[in-house]
């Protein structure tokens, strides 16, 4: 099952590697990593997309929690939380595709954010779901390139992840 | 006042009452060394080989209570560390690396001797820093010690550029120290020791399997105490050796790949099992799948969260200090604790096993290794540090040598690593002076680290070096007899040296034993003739010699091979 990792660590060089590390060592997946300082910079909030059965999540859990640098960790995804992801996409945009691929983006809520005489930039933000939906729905031929931030998440209500 | 950094390096370690530190000098670690010189607290172990400094700090560090520390240049004097942390790391021995590293501005640029030793050691050590500024050098040390120490022990390395070495400070020690980050657990869960206690009450076929963390956390006296008012049978893993006397009736041997039939068996059919500091690990279990019979209760005590439910699916989990834990448990017992009635015929089932006498061999013609541990073990009264290389030997040193006190066996068991018994020889008697130290080894493994020979003269170590010469790698050649159908690829070591020659231009004393007659004579001269003397004992014996019970990898505990079956 897929579940979303969130980690608040020391904000100290190597921080990253030291989890990156654990990962590859015990063969644990991981599909996105984001890491970004927090509103306190000396901590760091890092979010980590992986699967397995319980019994890995189990130790990928604990095995986190070993960390020296490591606050806390919770799985996001055990309970109600929100997910986002952003994702930079730009298009080829000449004749009638210019057409389409603004409404595309407008019908997805993306917004256009680089404009030149036969491409455009999209900006669009949501679940992971949605940025795979709107890969899908448009033509493969006209995409040139796209980027993905990964997911960040946070809970919902009182489920609060702080020191 | 102002000191050095080199000189804070050396204060700091003063401060943490280290009286003695393993290493090797070189260009990054200069500083250091000139402020060693002018102080005699903290006396330096020159070693010929970085590695044998990490291997004697860890040894220094198995068979005492306290922390051991190393210390290197930077780049290969790194690198040669690593497998010497790597030991440390997988049997969890608290132990403290500091090493050099090029100046600050240099860290990049592919400097002379400069290598990436966070990067190198990371995934080995428990813990690692960079200390970039003088001012965080005396916290970065005390947060070592204190990480090291702390919860499921480690290594943990201290990377100091030569600049930082040369700026000037105000030294201040702190007394105590809060990471927010690492607080690990001592108490266990109250509700948790009272259901194990409920399960140990309703046990009718029980058995204790204790592993390293009962040696680690000193905890061999509690379980002693609580296994005798158990009265239920008692296995040690090879890590937990000494956690539980050996000569002890409840004692049924160590478990495992080459554990007891009875400790085996017992293991496999008990219905309660008390997990105390030990992991389940390959060796000790063979494959998860094939552990135990249904319906079977594990209650696990371990300081590390992460080893619980890890291989096995345990039933009553209780993170905590080992020692604490058993001191609740005994405490709660007060309160009228009685066995079931039924562990008296579980003991007889026992008995019947430990009947066949698994441990048997035939002493004929050629010196059988088994029987040179044995003779060891009653020259030196069963009271020796014995210390071990890796492989055939190393078994039958863990199943000959009967154990009563923890910190004596000192091997190493996760890592597995060939060449460690020299050095680790050098580590117990820098910590326990004057006391008999036999390094158990095989002709291939004391060649990894035989250069410490020569550090073995300058400090005067009357360590007694049991090369149990078989001509081959023993334990190699056995998997390939049995698995291989004995196609021996590599495993005879031909030009071997003349290892009394080779000891007496060290310096020491050499001697080769041929002939049964002659084994307990010779160790016997070792340990009064020569008791000051470094003796260097080739013992010739019966290359075809194989360590039995076996399970093979993979199979369970019950698929044993015997001695008796051949």
């Amino acid at each position: 099952m897929r579940h979303i990792i969130s980690i608040l660590i020391e904000n100290e060089a190597g921080a990253l590697s030291r989890v990156a590390g654990l990962f590859s060592a015990r063969g644990y997946n991981i599909e996105s990593l984001t890491v970004a300082p927090t509103e306190d910079p000396s901590l760091s909030r890092m979010t980590i997309v992986t699967w397995g059965s319980d019994e890995v999540l189990e130790q990928i859990t604990k095995q986190l929690n070993k960390l020296v640098d490591v606050v806390k960790v919770v799985d996001l995804s055990e309970a109600a939380h929100v997910e986002r992801e952003l994702m930079l996409i730009k298009v080829r945009a000449t004749g009638k595709d210019r057409e389409e691929m603004k409404r595309m983006a407008d019908i997805f809520r993306g917004r256009i954010v680089d404009v030149t005489e036969s491409t455009y930039v999209v900006e669009l933000t949501g679940a992971s779901s949605k940025l795979d939906s709107f890969i899908a729905a448009l033509d493969a031929g006209l995409i040139l390139e796209t980027v993905r931030t990964g997911v960040c998440g946070i809970g919902r209500g009182d489920r609060i992840l702080k020191v | 006042m102002m000191i050095s950094g080199a000189e804070i390096v050396i204060r700091c370690l003063q401060e943490e009452k280290v009286d003695c530190v393993f290493g090797y000098p070189g260009g990054s670690v200069l500083h250091i060394y000139d402020a060693l010189f002018k102080q005699e607290q903290v006396k330096h172990i020159l070693v010929r080989h970085e590695q044998a400094a990490v291997h004697a700090a860890d040894a220094y560090s198995r068979s005492s209570q306290r922390v051991g520390v190393a210390l290197v240049t930077s780049g290969p004097g790194v690198t040669n560390t690593v497998t010497g942390i790597a030991t440390a790391y997988m049997d969890s021995v608290p132990m403290v690396v500091l090493t050099g590293q090029v100046p600050t501005a240099y860290i990049g640029q592919d400097a002379f001797q400069e290598c990436d030793t966070v990067g190198i050691t990371r995934p080995c050590v428990k813990h690692n820093f960079l200390v970039k500024d003088v001012k965080d050098l005396a916290i970065t040390i005390k947060k070592a010690f204190h990480i090291a120490a702390t919860g499921r022990p480690g290594p943990v390395v201290v990377d100091i550029p030569k600049d930082v070495t040369a700026q000037m400070c105000e030294f201040e020690y702190p007394k105590t120290i809060q990471m927010r980050s690492y607080n690990p657990v001592v108490k266990g869960h109250l509700g948790q020791i009272k259901k194990a206690v409920q399960l140990l009450a309703e046990a009718k076929r029980p058995i204790i399997y204790t592993g390293g963390g009962v040696i680690l956390s000193d905890a061999a006296e509690k379980l002693t105490q609580l296994a005798r008012r158990l009265n239920f049978p008692v296995t040690n893993t090879l890590m937990g050796l000494g956690g539980y006397p050996a000569t002890d009736r409840q004692f049924v041997g160590m478990l495992g790949m080459h554990g007891t039939f009875e400790a085996n068996m017992a293991m496999h059919y008990a219905d309660v099992i008390l997990a105390v500091g030990a992991r389940f690990d390959d060796r000790v279990i063979g494959n998860p799948a094939n552990f135990g019979e249904e319906p079977r209760k594990i209650i696990h005590i371990d300081i590390d969260p992460s080893s619980i439910s890890k291989r096995v699916k345990v039933d009553v989990p209780i993170v905590g200090n080992v020692p604490d834990v058993l001191e609740e448990i005994l405490k709660l017992m007060d309160a009228g604790f009685k066995a079931d009635a039924g562990v008296a015929d579980w003991w007889k089932q026992i008995e019947e096993w430990r009947g066949r006498d698994c441990l048997r061999y035939k002493q004929d013609k050629l010196i059988m290794p088994h029987y040179v541990v044995q003779k060891l073990y009653e020259v030196t009264g069963g009271d020796a540090f014995v210390t071990s290389d890796v492989g055939q030997h190393q078994m039958f040193a863990a199943q000959y040598y009967k154990f009563d006190q923890p910190r004596r066996w000192i091997n190493s068991g996760g890592l597995g690593t060939m060449g460690v018994g020299l050095p680790y020889g050098m580590g117990v008697l820098f910590a326990n002076p004057g006391a008999q130290v036999a390094c158990i080894t095989g002709e291939a493994s004391i060649q990894m680290c035989i250069q410490e020979l020569s550090t073995c003269k300058q400090y005067e170590l009357p360590i007694k070096i049991i090369n149990l010469n078989n001509g081959y790698l023993g334990m190699v050649r056995q998997w390939q007899e049995m698995f291989y159908s004995s196609r021996y690829s590599q495993s005879y070591v031909s030009s071997l040296p003349d290892f009394v020659k080779l000891a007496e231009s060290y310096g020491h004393v050499g001697m080769k034993i041929e002939r049964p007659e002659d084994v307990e004579p010779a160790l016997r001269k070792a340990f009064t003739e020569h008791k000051n003397d470094l003796v260097f004992m080739d013992f010739i014996v019966d290359p075809t010699a194989n360590v039995f019970p076996m399970v093979a990898a993979g199979k369970g505990l019950t698929d044993m091979i015997l001695a008796e079956d051949l």
